[in-house]
């Protein structure tokens, strides 16, 4: 599902964010990203993303090389991922309902289409009764639950999170974590970027650990579920 | 075939989204867009009100044209029979509506009660006035061009002297409206610039305000097409509105005017009436309008849209 090879990234300023990564995580598989802060765990993420494009060496997702992506082609790209942000990133302009139906609005689906799965993704976090709610009116979890939603609506092969955890309680957090952990075992890839070392340590899936931008663990094939 | 079905009927649902989302957004903020959309239809009234004026105004003076007389002063040596012939036989030309004839005594005679120089005339002893027949064009001209041709064939008739519109003011009226008919003109350059800059502006910090949700949005797979849409539609909007206020103003204007318009055109005994927006011109001041929206809004899309980026 996620392949590097050999990957630097320099950033323009010429800070070298990741040096030489080797990495596979097979279809399937949940993972952590771990590390300091400015280990490089977001770098990582942004690439996969395209948000940022590496600079040498090669990445394949889900069998696309993503130097092979153009431009023009990265939103259709980027449909067949779902992320999830440490700042909850909902727009404060709209309901609950129509921050999940985001996805599946900029994808095209027709309405009742989009119902039905918005129905099905709040029903799964837990928040179908605050559809029509103002995401200020939400509590930080509840909050944290929608961006969940929103990141799987569009049923994604691909889910990316970068410190969703972040501002959350440790239960809260461990809810979190779970629901994500969900989401894998219906058969979605998760790579979630964290430094709460303790939490992830828990969950016992595979962690691997940033340091200044290289690799430290070098288990790097295994792809555990 | 049933493919390209379904991405035109996504890309239509797309669209009709975008063009109700638009309008929603701008209902949402109604004071601030109100503002905007009250500045482009007072930028959009003043040039259309000019017009209509100056339409107005080539309406009575066209009827003045109509009205215009030319006077022939004939060589001195036709004696009152062979003028009179002449102003028979003009009457015939299908250009000339009637030909009055002015007799070298008549003529003094006008003359003298008009000049006081009785005197001096009387010392002359001999009367040095020429005849004189007064031309009215044909009903059925009006245009300033052709009575010109009219003097023109006139003034080569051998026994004419020379032949002159005895109102020459009416020409110098249509020069004074061309030159402001191009001040119109320049002025609405102007203000349709300024309705570029205006709903450009409006849009970038409309761009500036979503910058969040245009991150979200690239983050999820939208297309720039999807991102500019309801920009665009937004920019449709403005100048729409604009468009309608623009008409709103001049209706009202108009109506205040209409009273003491009649007013005066009773006082001059004409059954003139002041002319107001035609369908056609409120279907163009909508085009303008709409253009102007569109173009401005695409020209901030397309320079500010780029600078966003994920992150
Ligand atoms: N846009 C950028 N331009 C230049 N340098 C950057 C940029 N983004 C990140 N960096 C640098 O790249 C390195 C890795 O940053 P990154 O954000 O990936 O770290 P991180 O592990 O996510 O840290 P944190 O835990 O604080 O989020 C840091 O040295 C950072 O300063
Ligand atoms: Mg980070």
């Amino acid at each position: 599902m996620i392949r590097f090879t050999n990957v630097h990234m320099t950033y323009a300023g010429g800070n070298e964010a990741l040096k030489n990564i080797n990495l596979h995580i097979a279809q399937g598989a949940m993972a952590f990203v771990s590390g300091r802060s400015g280990a490089g765990k977001s770098t990582l993420l942004r690439l996969i993303a395209l948000i940022d494009r590496h600079t040498r060496g090669q990445i394949i997702i889900n069998g696309q090389n993503l130097e092979r992506v153009r431009d023009q082609r990265i939103p259709l790209f980027r449909r067949n991922i779902g992320f999830m942000f440490q700042d909850h990133r909902l727009l404060v302009d709209r309901t609950v309902f129509d921050n999940v139906a985001l996805p599946l609005v900029i994808a095209g689906y027709r309405y009742q289409d989009v119902r039905k799965r918005v129905q099905a993704a709040l029903d799964k976090v837990g928040l179908l009764h605050k559809a029509n709610s103002n995401p200020v009116a939400l509590s930080g979890g509840e909050q944290q639950r929608v961006g969940v939603a929103r990141a799987v609506v569009h049923r994604p092969a691909l889910l990316l999170a970068d410190e969703p955890t972040g501002n959350l309680d440790p239960a809260l957090s461990w809810d979190t974590m779970k629901l994500f952990e969900q989401f894998n075992q219906v058969g979605v890839t998760v790579l979630i970027a964290s430094h709460d070392l303790d939490l992830i340590k828990r969950m016992h899936k595979r962690i691997i650990t940033l340091r200044q931008g290289r690799l430290l663990t070098n288990a790097a094939d295994i792809g555990q579920s | 075939m049933d493919e390209i079905k379904r991405r035109f009927s996504t890309w239509a649902l797309q669209h009709a989204q975008a063009f109700v989302f638009s309008l929603g957004q701008l209902i949402r903020n109604p004071f601030g867009n109100l503002l905007t959309v009250a500045v482009i239809g007072i930028s959009l009234a003043l040039p259309t009100g000019f017009y209509i004026l100056l339409e107005n105004a080539r309406q009575v003076v066209t009827g003045w044209d109509s009205s215009v007389q030319i006077t022939l002063f004939l060589k001195y040596e036709i004696d009152d029979d062979s003028a009179q012939g002449l102003a028979h036989r003009l009457e015939q030309d299908p250009a000339i509506a009637m030909a009055g004839f002015i007799s070298k005594a008549e003529a003094l005679a006008e003359y003298q009660r008009l000049s006081g120089f009785e005197e001096a005339l009387r010392v002359l002893g001999e009367n040095p006035l020429p005849s004189v027949l007064v031309i009215r064009p044909g009903v059925t001209i009006a245009t300033p061009d052709e009575n010109e041709q009219l003097l023109a064939r006139l003034r080569q008739l051998p026994e004419v002297d020379s032949a002159q519109f005895d109102r020459q003011w009416v020409k110098r009226l249509f020069a004074l409206l061309d030159i402001i008919k191009r001040f119109v003109i320049i002025l609405s350059s102007l203000l349709a610039i300024a309705v570029l800059l205006i709903i450009g502006n409006t849009i970038r910090l409309a761009i500036y305000n979503k910058r969040q949700e245009i991150e979200i949005t690239k983050l999820f797979g939208a297309t720039d097409a999807f991102i500019q849409r309801p920009f665009l539609y937004s920019g449709f909007w403005y100048g729409a509105g604009g468009g309608l206020i623009a008409w709103l103003l001049i209706t009202i204007s108009l109506r205040l005017l209409m009273q003491p318009v009649s007013v005066l055109s009773e006082l001059y005994a004409s059954d003139f009436q002041l002319i107001s927006l035609s369908a056609k011109n409120i279907l163009s001041l909508m085009t303008c309008g709409v253009t102007l929206g569109l173009l401005g809004s695409w020209v901030s899309v397309h320079k500010h849209l780029r600078e966003i980026d994920p992150s």
